[in-house]
């Protein structure tokens, strides 16, 4: 039973992980993405990079907290999705909205800073996709990979900013993505410092063990 | 004999048939604007219905189904398809509009004694919401001119503020403070009196939809979506520019005046172009939205990104 949970556990959570563009796929073919079709792909797939993005960066806390290790084989793949329909969301704009005028383009980003954070956070999500291999952690090491990867955190808070400066007036749903990444991002805050008041103490109870050692 | 046919076929050929079908619908709209002006009621109708004004492509109505499912109306959520959906619930029998201020005959009015005295006209309008885009919309209603001279304004009013409907148990949006309830807005008393500003009742042919205003709305074809407020149930007239919804929610972004302006951006987003609803590619925006020579004098000598 563990064992076929092991195996059908990433096919499972891939094809989860598709059902939201199945869903938009299904809405565009059947005519049900409403009045202004462009604008709901970008809602959607803007909407799902930030959910994607926030089960990816959930699996570390609930790990930690539940001692679910299994979840840790799924991170790469939520944090891959993340990306893809954040490039999703991209291309609509460029392809769809902008209709690949360079110029339109250019310009918006230069002067509208919803959308200069957007790119940027598209952009910040790049090379974590890229480098997400078993490969480019090896050739990175480690902990070089794990300080670059750090940069989801920064993608997680300017995502946000994006989708909390693009509403007109009603910031009810950016301020609830808000509050999770507040969440998620701080029990790491908290997670560190419990950890660097540990050590302290470690080092503390360690110096104090040694000269006891040397008074005797 | 071989050229000439050459040429015909040629002719023939580029002519696209989505050009064709809204050359007809160019002459429909000419047609009927036309009826309104022999009525007598609409001197500017000819621009209205130079539907294609200063764009190669030709304005073509927006389908029934986008114009009623796709409305920002926050009384009923903030979502474009929540008005539609929860709008249901809200009584516009009986309704009445209080009209206050400087007026003559200050009284509360019966829906059906405003209605009465006025034969309801089809204008299409363009339509340009603030956000960037815009729909052709065939609505139906009258002169709000017609109604002002009915009330008689004294000369020191030079403003006239509206209201909206404040009720949370009918309006399930106003739960939330999303803006500052009721919704008000306002215009100049010129700006209110020309003949392009409409009171409305309907649209299609048909009574308004509850998301789209009912019972009775204003629209104001020149200016951004968001002055035509909807569900009336107060007018009043004033010497001083009454406050509004949208710029006391924030001044930076939505001015009294509220023209539509493909030069002044909002400072968020680019006003230069609009996505008509329907269309696939943007289109370029039009200085008062294409009425400029009907309105552009109310604004002459103003400095429109002041007065945005």
């Amino acid at each position: 039973m563990a064992q076929l949970a092991r195996r059908a556990g990433k096919p499972v959570v891939f094809l989860l992980c598709l059902v939201p563009l199945g869903m938009i796929a299904f809405d565009a073919a059947t005519d049900g993405l409403g009045a202004n079709p462009i604008e709901a792909l970008e809602l959607r797939t803007g909407r799902w990079a930030l959910r994607l993005l926030a089960i990816t960066l959930a699996v570390t806390p609930l790990r930690r907290i539940t001692g679910w290790n299994e979840l840790i084989r799924y991170r790469r793949m939520f944090g891959l999705f993340a990306f893809f329909y954040a490039t999703l969301h991209v291309s609509t704009y460029i392809g769809l909205d902008m209709f690949f005028d360079v110029g339109d383009i250019v310009e918006d980003v230069i002067e509208h800073p919803y959308v200069t954070i957007g790119l940027l956070t598209w952009l910040l999500l790049l090379p974590l996709a890229v480098t997400s291999t078993r490969g480019w952690v090896r050739r990175l090491g480690g902990k070089r990979w794990a300080t670059l990867h750090r940069l989801i955190y920064v993608a997680a808070i300017t995502g946000t900013v994006h989708y909390l400066w693009a509403v007109k007036k009603d910031t009810y749903l950016p301020l609830v993505y808000l509050t999770v990444f507040a969440v998620l991002l701080g029990w790491r805050l908290w997670a560190w410092l419990a950890r660097r008041r540990r050590n302290a103490g470690a080092m503390l109870a360690g110096s104090r063990g040694a000269s006891t050692t040397a008074a005797g | 004999m071989l050229l000439r046919r050459r040429a015909q076929l040629k002719e023939f050929e580029v002519t696209d048939e989505a050009l064709y079908l809204g050359r007809r619908q160019f002459l429909r709209t000419a047609g009927l604007l036309g009826a309104v002006a022999a009525s007598g009621a609409l001197p500017g109708c000819l621009q209205a219905a130079d539907a294609s004004a200063g764009d190669d492509e030709p304005d073509k109505l927006t389908p029934y189904d986008d114009v009623t499912t796709y409305n920002n109306y926050y009384e009923f959520g903030t979502g474009k398809d929540e008005p539609a959906k929860r709008a249901g619930g809200l009584r516009t029998k009986p309704w009445s509009i209080a009209v206050e201020g400087l007026v003559a005959r200050p009284a509360t009015y019966d829906l059906e004694d405003i209605l009465k005295p006025h034969r309801l006209e089809e204008r299409i309008y363009r339509m340009r919401c603030v956000e960037g885009w815009s729909m052709v919309i065939p609505w139906l209603g009258f002169p709000l001119r017609d109604f002002i001279n009915r009330v008689e304004p004294l000369p020191t009013a030079k403003y006239v503020q509206f209201a909206t409907l404040h009720d949370p148990s009918q309006m399930p949006g106003q739960r939330r403070n999303v803006l500052a309830w009721p919704y008000t807005e306002g215009l100049r008393l010129d700006e209110a009196m020309h003949p392009l500003t409409i009171l409305v009742a309907g649209l299609y042919g048909r009574t308004l939809p509850n998301q789209n205003g009912a019972p009775l709305r204003l629209v104001v074809p020149w200016k951004y979506g968001f002055k035509g407020i909807k569900s009336i149930v107060r007018m009043r007239f004033t010497e001083t520019q009454p406050p509004t919804a949208w710029n006391r929610a924030a001044p930076q972004e939505y001015g009294f005046y509220a023209n539509v302006n493909p030069g002044v951006d909002h400072p968020r987003w680019s006003q230069a172009k609009e996505r008509r609803i329907g269309e696939f590619r943007r289109r370029k925006t039009l200085l008062f939205n294409g009425y400029g020579d009907e309105v552009a004098h109310l604004y002459a000598g103003m400095d429109l990104r002041k007065f945005y």
